[in-house]
């Protein structure tokens, strides 16, 4: 059984019907990728888990029990961490406290120290700015701290919204090489990102989302080889 | 007394304290204005009149539930009566702003900011006028039982400073340093602050959002409630809960909280002393009846040449 199912979800907000009936799945292990253009719903889906967002229908089921009612704050103690678009950080905390309000919700003092160590082994650019305002980062190094931030949570499943948002090439590469680290070292990750090639390089499976609807859904490989992906997606003809 | 033939040493330090007194009744009301901001993004305008209740219940503790009048006369009051009557104002008033959040503006969360201050503007009006009501504590003007013996404890540069005098000027000292400790150095402090800094992202790290609201309504009427508390203490004479005086003092802490940054803890307490030392240091040196000019003076300043406040950033968006 996967550990995240989604169910026929629907989200609106206002008159806008955002999500028209999104199913998918995340089997545990893997890293799992929602393409599409912008405005199709992929931060909707992930607002949609993490709580931000009431959906209208549907079920959301993340280890066997429902996810529906639940406020945000609980939901990061069952173990979903949210790195959320334009990465969220706390501009006017250190570093330091960015990391300390991501092991909020952990009442385990020393694994949260744990992992706090092991997240700055992943970041070690973080590790050098502790004591040095978030807001002062550069683009790239305040992604590493979302994510790093999302990790102290010790989640299971990780929701990552565009890590790859206005970053330079190179920078995309080292973080990118990350997540895959944090998923070989047993996280599972919903990634939603823009730059679908990169995307589909990334992860085992993939959905693609337009405008609130799913369009396709497969295997990653096979879905950037399909034609109509390349073409839609990739910019290849 | 002819004014004219005060030392003028004599004169400036006597006016630096009763600056300082007055400047930490404000420092500690705009606190509460301060904190809500900083977490709602909007103006308590009821924050005002839980300063007035602080003073109206130290008055009934102290008055009718402790039966404390004339006990400095016959033999001294208790020493516990000073943290006795401070702490079941600061309860007390804690209780109320924790109902006024849950009963008026929780419903409100997802309304238009105008409905959330319409709504501040009426539970105010609810706060004075049910005060007023026989029952609670009539309409009528009280004078407060004096809780501290009237000792001269030191002399600066020839002015008498009675013990009133020290609390006044150093309960807020304290309280605002345990303030800073919690917001800067606890988790619920960091909890309030990443709060204040997103909403949502806080959710998001497991904070409960709807905790933090209630705890920060909590501190701040505490905090008002100790400012009345110093305010009964040392003008014992209390106007009628819906009397002028006490819209104008609540309006004057509010001008300190616009005045060091609205959203700014640290300039709320800058703000306090700094509008109490201008009102006074106006009052001694130019016009008596200017006093209020002074003070909204120095915010059409403040508006016109720094709109964030004095400690306040303007804010930018990074995108």
């Amino acid at each position: 059984m996967a550990l995240l199912e989604i169910r026929d979800l629907h989200v609106h907000y206002g008159a806008v019907h955002a999500l028209q009936g999104i199913s998918l799945e995340v089997a545990a292990g893997q890293i799992v990728t929602l393409i599409g253009a912008n405005g199709a719903g992929k931060s909707t889906t992930l607002r949609a888990i993490s709580g931000l967002v009431r959906p209208t229908r549907g079920t959301l089921v993340f280890d066997g029990r429902p996810l529906a009612g639940c406020p945000p704050h609980e939901i990061v103690r069952r173990g979903v961490a949210h790195a959320p678009e334009g990465r969220g950080i706390f501009a006017n905390f250190t570093v330091a406290e960015n990391l300390e309000i991501g092991a909020f919700a952990r009442a385990d003092r020393v694994g949260a120290a744990r992992d706090r160590e092991r997240a700055l082994e992943l970041f070690p650019r973080l590790r050098e700015r502790l004591r040095q305002n978030a807001g002062t980062l550069s683009g790239g190094e305040q992604q590493m701290l979302a994510i790093a931030r999302a990790l102290v949570a010790r989640p299971r499943l990780l929701l990552l919204d565009e890590p790859s948002l206005g970053l330079a090439p190179q920078v995309v590469q080292t973080i990118f090489g990350i997540i895959r680290d944090i998923n070989a070292a047993g996280t599972t990750i919903l990634l939603v990102e823009q730059n679908a090639h990169l995307a589909l390089q990334t992860a085992s499976y993939a959905y693609v989302l337009e405008v609130g609807r799913p369009a396709l859904h497969g295997p990653a490989a096979e879905l950037a080889a399909s034609p109509q992906v390349r073409q839609a997606y990739l910019g290849l003809a | 007394m002819d004014t004219q033939s005060i030392d003028p040493l004599m004169k400036l330090v006597q006016t630096l304290l009763d600056g300082f007194a007055v400047g930490g009744m404000y420092a500690l009301i705009a606190l509460g204005y301060t904190m809500v901001y900083g977490i709602l993004k909007f103006i308590n305008f009821a924050h005002s009149d839980v300063f007035t209740l602080g003073a109206w219940v130290s008055w009934g503790l102290a008055a009718r539930a402790l039966r404390l009048e004339g006990a400095a006369d016959a033999g001294g009051t208790p020493v516990w009566a000073v943290p006795v009557v401070l702490l079941g104002a600061m309860l007390l008033c804690g209780t109320v702003g924790f109902l006024i959040e849950r009963l008026a503006y929780k419903p409100l969360r997802a309304a238009p900011r105008l409905n959330v201050l319409i709504t501040a503007i009426g539970v105010s009006l609810l706060l004075q006028n049910v005060g007023q009501l026989r029952v609670v504590f009539g309409p009528y003007p009280k004078s407060m039982p004096a809780l501290l013996p009237d000792v001269t404890l030191l002399y600066v540069a020839g002015v008498r400073v009675p013990v009133v005098d020290v609390l006044v000027i150093g309960l807020p000292l304290v309280l605002m340093l345990g303030l800073e400790w919690l917001i800067f150095r606890t988790r619920v402090g960091l909890a309030m602050r990443a709060v204040s800094y997103n909403t949502q992202t806080a959710a998001l790290m497991g904070v409960n959002v709807n905790r933090v609201i209630s705890f920060t309504f909590v501190l701040g009427s505490a905090l008002a409630a100790a400012a009345g508390f110093l305010y009964a203490l040392k003008y014992v004479g209390l106007k009628q809960p819906a009397d002028t005086t006490w819209v104008m003092l609540g309006l004057k802490a509010f001008v300190a909280a616009v005045v060091g940054g609205i959203g700014n803890v640290r300039g709320a307490m800058l703000g306090g002393f700094a509008i109490g030392l201008l009102e006074f240091l106006g009052v001694a040196y130019l016009e008596p009846l200017y006093r209020d000019v002074y003070v909204f003076a120095v915010l059409i300043l403040v508006l016109l040449l720094r709109p964030a406040g004095i400690l306040g950033r303007a804010a930018v968006e990074k995108v």
